[in-house]
């Protein structure tokens, strides 16, 4: 071991059962092309950067079609996904929007988790150009460079983010254990205890009955009934075809979608994301949204002439990989068939 | 006391009843009537029950099916990238069994098999290196017990009371005893000659999911008690805790123990990733940002009664339970208020605290039936208290979400009902 090695460093690896220089010969050298393949991160002074370059207007192309059906267009965020554009000047409100461009102190950090982690679902499939317009494109959209910005491994370095000097390093130590110490009081430590807030008034607390199956209450089932109604009430004057199918079950299903709205748009407006649009899905064929990039196995499958039903839907949404293997969705499946014929009811409910 | 309150909880409410009910025929047999429960044959203690071979592998016997992991759909966008919370009110004890226990996930819990996984240590060492999972099973292994909890544990409360169950408001918690290698075993077998002084490098851990949530932990604390584990309170982690290898980084917060370890690399600065600076930083009130805030601060929290565990049993003799922990050390002391804060009594603990880990407390007592605010504070080795909610406010301010270690308040009411509330 290092000579340099601090006191207490020292101390511990000697303590320490595995000696310095007593090794155990276990494990292999690693080769070059499997730490390059697996050390991808990027250091906030670059290094770690691969060559490559890609400007806003390139960006802004593969952000539409990768990015923004979570992200949204101008990356302000769809529903509860991240927002990622503006909210400066509001890091000192009680809800502070923290967005890359407001609050992320290194552009090595957007580059290295857009490279990495993203989009969600098909991680480390864009490539470092890709990456480059992608990230030219989210510093555009906060206003921090203009439309004829091209970002590369080159001028990197010279961009400093503008909240790069925004963190200090915990100091919590110094600022709150030196007094938050000591023989606490015991007694009259205060002359009253009033309540000055209750959780009950904002009823934000997940109804606990749902997810268990061993209570069935009277008061579970009114509520159940009561939504249903209203959707009934909305869906009969939307589409007459509803009347078929059981509110309540449709109602469920709208929830769960939740799980694909990642991917895919259902009903008035949609447009194809990284899934296709779901709009008259049931018993349409196989692979039958244009201008949707379908992969082979789904290609193959409306050539044979297959159409979605309960059966095949159910099947795929159980297990999609298994189902038609090759195919590019990620979803790893719904685990419940409770859940299966919920969606498959909310499916038909937009019958296209 | 507010009268235009909507009920707390209504599985509470109606546990609570059907408890009371339940309390009131056993008081009728007291009075004189015998209880068929004894005086009859049961069929269960007649008829024969169930063979060995019914369950090869068992879970909990249905009456217990609400003892579950629990979500709340609204915090985040999608269940892949989420969090579940531990059922920590229907828990005893300190440790956390791995089905109940919280799940965070940034793409989702991943299917790895041992065949397939392999562990790499590069960056400034010697040699980089390769492990099979096979390799890390001939290393030296340890067992230790420690609390692992999210940054954001409580973080809902900063604004104000919110969640109306410790489930809710401390779940972000679990507590095992693991399995593992300590990580400077595996750093002395790639060799830390090439990283020179030691004081100022760094290890960046990742993960094989497709998030990878890298983390940079300093080299001293990697050094020290970080444990590469598989398994956990005896047997192979659960595919949610990282099956089959993941990080345990005692005392600190959850994010950096990372699942599904795939990566080790020595490195010589924090790489800054996205969830060491967009998240897991803690905004102050002036807008600026703490970073680095590794070390969970000492916290308790009472788990019964409490909202999803309320009094059934009327006034007389009862058992006020919590758990307390702190990333700093040992637990020495837990204090419990009946009123809000202005007297306090110190608790027993179920045994001498572990370093680190979950520590159980109990207050025998009495109830009168009259309102109670229950509130529990920890104190540990270090001499640390801690803190009210109004303290860590005047230090912070409320733009934070992380690390939020306040006192929690519970109100009781006479019918044994409890509600999340905050006093002055």
């Amino acid at each position: 071991m290092s000579k340099f090695l601090n006191a207490s460093i020292a101390a511990l690896l000697i303590a320490s059962p595995a000696l310095a220089g007593d090794k155990l010969g276990l494990g292999r050298e690693a080769l070059p092309e499997e730490i390059a393949a697996w050390d991808v991160d990027v250091l906030p002074d670059g290094r770690g950067l691969p060559e490559g370059r890609g400007d806003v207007f390139t960006g802004e192309e593969v952000f539409a079609a990768a990015c923004a059906s979570c992200h949204g267009d101008f990356a302000e965020g769809v529903d509860n996904w991240p927002v990622l554009a503006g909210g400066f000047d509001t890091l000192d409100d009680k809800d502070p929007v923290k967005t890359v461009g407001s609050y992320w102190p290194y552009l090595s950090t957007v580059w290295d988790y857009v490279h990495r982690s993203m989009p969600f679902g098909a991680a480390q499939t864009l490539s470092a150009d890709e990456t480059y317009a992608i990230v030219a494109y989210i510093l555009y959209s906060n206003d921090l460079v203009d439309d004829d910005f091209e970002l590369s491994h080159e001028n990197f370095a010279e961009f400093t983010m503008y909240n790069a000097d925004g963190f200090i390093i915990d100091d919590r130590a110094e600022t709150e254990y030196a007094i938050w110490s000591g023989e606490p009081c015991m007694t009259n430590c205060k002359d009253s205890a009033e309540i000055t807030m209750r959780a009950s008034v904002l009823d934000v607390t997940p109804d606990v009955e749902e997810d268990s199956a061993s209570d069935a209450t009277a008061g579970s089932e009114t509520q159940t009934a009561a939504v249903a109604e209203t959707e009934a009430e909305e869906t009969k004057t939307e589409e007459v075809a509803v009347a078929a199918l059981d509110p309540a079950l449709v109602a469920e299903g709208e929830k769960v979608f939740k799980k694909c709205s990642t991917c895919h748009q259902i009903g008035e407006g949609a447009k194809n994301r990284s899934g296709p649009i779901l709009t008259g899905v049931m018993g349409r064929s196989f692979g039958g949204v244009d201008g949707y990039r379908y992969s082979k196995v789904f290609k193959a499958a409306a050539e044979e002439g297959r159409v979605w039903d309960d059966e095949s839907m159910a099947a795929f949404l159980t297990k999609p990989k298994a189902y038609l293997k090759g195919t590019k969705m990620s979803f790893p499946g719904l685990k419940k068939d409770s859940e299966v014929a919920a969606i498959i009811a909310y499916l038909k409910s937009f019958d296209g | 006391m507010d009268d235009a309150l909507k009920a707390p909880s209504r599985r509470a409410f109606l546990k609570g009843t059907a408890a009371v009910a339940a309390g009131s025929v056993a008081g009728a047999a007291a009075a004189g009537t015998p209880d068929p429960l004894i005086t009859e044959v049961q069929d269960w203690a007649s008829a024969t029950g169930a063979g060995v071979d019914e369950t090869p592998y068992g879970l909990p016997i249905r009456f217990e099916a609400d003892v579950v992991r629990r979500n709340v759909e609204w915090l985040t966008a999608s269940p892949i990238s989420s969090i579940n919370f531990t059922p920590i009110h229907a828990l005893d004890g300190t440790i956390t069994p791995q089905g109940c226990a919280f799940e965070r996930h940034h793409s989702g819990a991943i299917e790895l098999a041992k065949e397939d996984y392999r562990l790499m240590i590069n960056g400034l060492v010697d040699t980089p290196l390769v492990f099979t999972y096979e390799d890390l099973e001939r290393f030296p292994r340890e067992n230790h017990v420690y609390f692992c909890e999210c940054a954001a544990n409580t973080g809902m409360e900063w604004a104000g009371a919110q969640l109306n169950g410790v489930q809710f408001t401390h779940g972000m918690i679990h507590n095992m005893e693991y399995t593992g290698v300590p990580l400077r075993a595996l750093l002395n077998e790639a060799g830390l000659d090439a990283a020179g002084d030691l004081s100022d490098k760094w290890v960046y851990v990742e993960g094989a999911d497709a998030s990878s949530n890298g983390r940079s932990i300093p080299m001293e604390k990697a050094l020290d008690d970080v444990l590469v584990a598989f398994k956990a309170n005896g047997e192979a982690l659960r595919m949610e805790h990282g099956y089959p290898v993941r990080l345990v980084v005692p005392g600190w917060e959850g994010n950096m123990w990372v699942k599904w370890l795939r990566r080790i690399e020595v490195t010589d600065m924090a790489v800054e990733s996205r969830e060491e600076t967009s998240k897991y930083t803690d905004v102050l009130e002036d807008g600026t940002a703490r970073k680095w805030t590794w070390v969970m601060d000492a916290k308790s929290v009472i788990t019964s009664p409490s909202p999803q565990s309320p009094i059934t049993h009327g006034p007389g003799p009862m058992v006020i339970s919590g758990l307390a922990w702190s990333g700093h050390g040992k637990i020495t002391r837990v204090d419990v208020s009946k009123d809000g804060g202005i007297t306090w009594e110190t608790a027993r603990l179920g045994k001498q605290g572990d370093t680190k880990a979950l520590t159980r407390f109990y207050l025998d007592t009495e109830w009168d039936g009259s309102d109670m605010l229950l509130q529990a504070r920890a104190m540990d080795e270090t001499g640390y208290v801690q803190p009210t909610k109004a303290q860590l406010r005047e230090q912070r301010g409320e733009n934070s979400v992380y690390h939020n270690n306040c006192i929690q308040t519970w109100h009781i009411k006479p019918n044994g009902e409890a509600e999340n509330v905050e006093v002055s």
